[in-house]
């Protein structure tokens, strides 16, 4: 449709400024992580050079040796992949389950149950009751701590019901009609039809965990516990970078040597790489996601 | 020869005759009463029925009504810690109650009036030049008409709103170091001076707004993007025959259509203007700006957890929830006023 339009000179010079300024909005969007990647994997001396640089200067990844050689990060690494795949899991299956009833525009009690999800949403008791409670259940310095209370989001359940909704119900009548029960619709029909928005939510969740921050801040005394982002809150602050090599093997390699900056950089990479190698993958799905749940929001 | 059991049946039978025909008789004086049992028990039956269908559905929603119950609702119930002079040994049913005490104290404290000015004032800075970002963003990508460049900036714009905080304050405190970020580096070698950044009161709340408007504004285009594949084409192309050039079409066609999505959005926005979030100033500030950046979560948090003053960090909490939750209401009934259907 837009072919159509006439081409003039002023329509050639709006494009330029366009597609010019947007690159330079993408470039600044991209700049800091070429940055970052490029110093970490340099000599430092080429960062004395020239910090500005995006393009590796002498190739040296002896900081990443350092980083993976210190048994706090991979213990770190561990937790966080564990509260990463292990919230998502339970976190999923908890809206799925939740989000198809409700999708049932005949359900008895639904607008009183999805008033209860809205609520939650607007109200909360604050950070003292919510870290009370976690201390009675005796959840503190545990991984379940970071799990759980994060599991159940009003605003998935609701995008996740929207998706239903918008599924055509003649499908699910002849299921029913057939025999079947409402699991077994859920399993074999629903679930196989709605692979977009659970992708899109699967994203966001598993993201929130890797990220999150806040709840190992309130939870985590215990240093074998912490999640990556709280050793790189540790190791980014401290002047030195003595804290990784607590406890692990360096061998050969001397501390000395590598300088903090670097080894921050390093550590950083460590912490994005895994997010910006699923995200390609996943973005076909959630952009679509995003606007079929939105609907009739 | 008639068993004796058969009697005694045979027996039994005209006893049972006999109340049967008794309740007949006082059947009349009943009926209407009888009538409005029958009316009751058939719908229940019917409930029963409709319950029975559809267990399955209402199986499927106890798991997560039992995690909104435990990680939401009885938080929710903690509140009345606010309440109580709280001890964490006698917990929560037997620390004594002191009524409004912790309000009182709160409204008095000087400490009230910072981190509210700083709450508002940051959320509107935000509000002032963040919130235009998107909205901008989205209508130049509008514009784009090869499928591939746009597809790529988009991709590009998206990554920030994906990665943690953490590693973007990281970033960000090297950037600003004042002897080896590149910032500085910049300045120095153009023969200025290196400037602490972070621990000026002057900068910070501009750091804390461009990293921000950083990190969400590519994202923030989703929704407009959303409505702008909403609009009439045949609107732009009346426009064309009209004459309209392209700033014309945006201006005349593409932003009347999204006015009401933007009108919408704002109103929602404002309705959390107490909310600044936790993590990006918590991992920003530092002792020597907290009086320009000091919020009611990094507050609720440093003097609840930090300093142990459970009760009184609670009533600080709540006041932020309640305050929040009035606002949010509040802007939500307007912007259902706008047709739009607000958040819910």
């Amino acid at each position: 449709m837009k072919k159509r339009r006439p081409v003039t000179a002023g329509s050639v010079v709006f494009d330029i400024i366009i597609y010019g300024l947007l690159a330079l909005i993408a470039a600044c969007m991209l700049y800091p992580f070429l940055n970052v990647i490029a110093v970490s994997i340099s000599d430092y001396s080429s960062y004395l050079k020239n910090p500005l640089r995006i393009l590796p200067g002498k190739l040296d990844f002896s900081a990443f040796e350092y980083v993976f050689s210190s048994s706090l990060i991979l213990s770190s690494y561990r937790n966080t992949i564990i509260i990463t795949i292990g919230g998502t899991l339970i976190s999923l299956t908890l809206t799925i389950l939740t989000a198809y009833p409700l999708s049932k525009k005949h359900l008895k009690g639904k607008r009183a149950i999805m008033n209860l999800f809205i609520f939650s949403m607007l109200f909360s008791g604050g950070i003292i009751p919510s870290f009370y409670l976690i201390r009675s259940l005796k959840l503190l310095d545990t991984l379940w701590a970071l799990i759980l209370p994060g599991t159940i989001s009003a605003y998935n359940i609701i995008l996740m019901k929207n998706f239903f909704s918008s599924l055509p119900e003649s499908l699910e009548e002849a299921a029913k009609i057939d025999g079947a029960s409402d699991l077994y619709i859920l399993r074999k029909i629903i679930i196989p039809l709605s692979t977009p928005i659970i992708a899109t939510i699967g994203l966001f969740v598993c993201v929130g965990y890797w990220n999150s921050y806040f709840s190992a801040v309130l939870y985590i005394r215990d240093q074998q516990k912490w999640t990556l982002q709280l050793l790189l809150r540790e190791i980014i602050m401290s002047a030195n970078t003595q804290l990784l090599s607590s406890g692990g093997n360096l061998a050969e390699i001397s501390k000395d040597a590598i300088p903090p900056q670097t080894i921050k950089y390093a550590t950083l990479i460590v912490v994005v790489l895994p997010i910006l190698c699923v995200y390609p993958f996943l973005q076909k799905y959630f952009v679509k996601g995003m606007m079929l749940g939105a609907v009739k929001g | 020869m008639i068993p004796k059991v058969n009697l005694d049946r045979f027996f039994l039978r005209i006893g049972s005759c006999t109340i049967y025909l008794g309740v007949m008789g006082s059947m009349s004086a009943i009926n209407a009463k009888r009538l409005q049992e029958l009316q009751t028990t058939k719908p229940k039956k019917k409930f029963q029925s409709y319950f029975l269908a559809n267990k399955w559905l209402y199986i499927m929603l106890i798991p997560g009504l039992t995690f909104l119950f435990i990680f939401h609702y009885i938080p929710m119930y903690g509140i009345i810690i606010a309440f109580k002079d709280f001890n964490v040994v006698k917990g929560i049913f037997n620390s004594p109650w002191v009524g409004l005490e912790n309000f009182k104290y709160l409204f008095k404290s000087k400490d009230f009036y910072i981190i509210l000015r700083n709450s508002v004032s940051i959320s509107l800075l935000r509000m002032f030049w963040g919130f235009p970002v998107p909205i901008i963003l989205a209508l130049m990508l509008n514009e784009v008409r090869h499928i591939h460049y746009k597809k790529t900036i988009q991709t590009i714009l998206y990554i920030p709103h994906f990665i943690s905080w953490v590693v973007i304050v990281g970033i960000i405190y090297n950037f600003l170091s004042p002897s080896t970020g590149i910032v500085n580096y910049i300045i120095k070698s153009l023969g200025g001076e290196a400037i602490a950044f972070l621990q000026d009161e002057r900068y910070f709340r501009s750091i804390l707004v461009i990293s921000d408007i950083w990190k969400e504004s590519g994202w923030g285009t989703i929704i407009y993007l959303a409505a702008i594949s909403g609009i009439d084409e045949c609107l732009y192309e009346a426009a064309i025959i009209d004459g309209a050039t392209r700033l014309q079409r945006i201006r005349y066609v593409t932003i009347p259509g999204i006015a009401s999505t933007i009108i919408v959005l704002l109103i929602l926005r404002s309705g959390s203007i107490l909310r600044n979030g936790f993590e990006q100033i918590f991992l920003m500030y530092s002792p020597l700006v907290y009086d320009v950046a000091d919020v009611f979560e990094t507050y609720t948090y440093r003097v609840g957890l930090r300093e142990g003053r459970f009760s009184y960090a609670t009533a600080v909490g709540m006041f932020q929830s309640l305050v929040g939750l009035i606002l949010i209401w509040t802007t939500n009934r307007l912007s259902r006023k706008f047709g739009e259907g607000g958040l819910w």
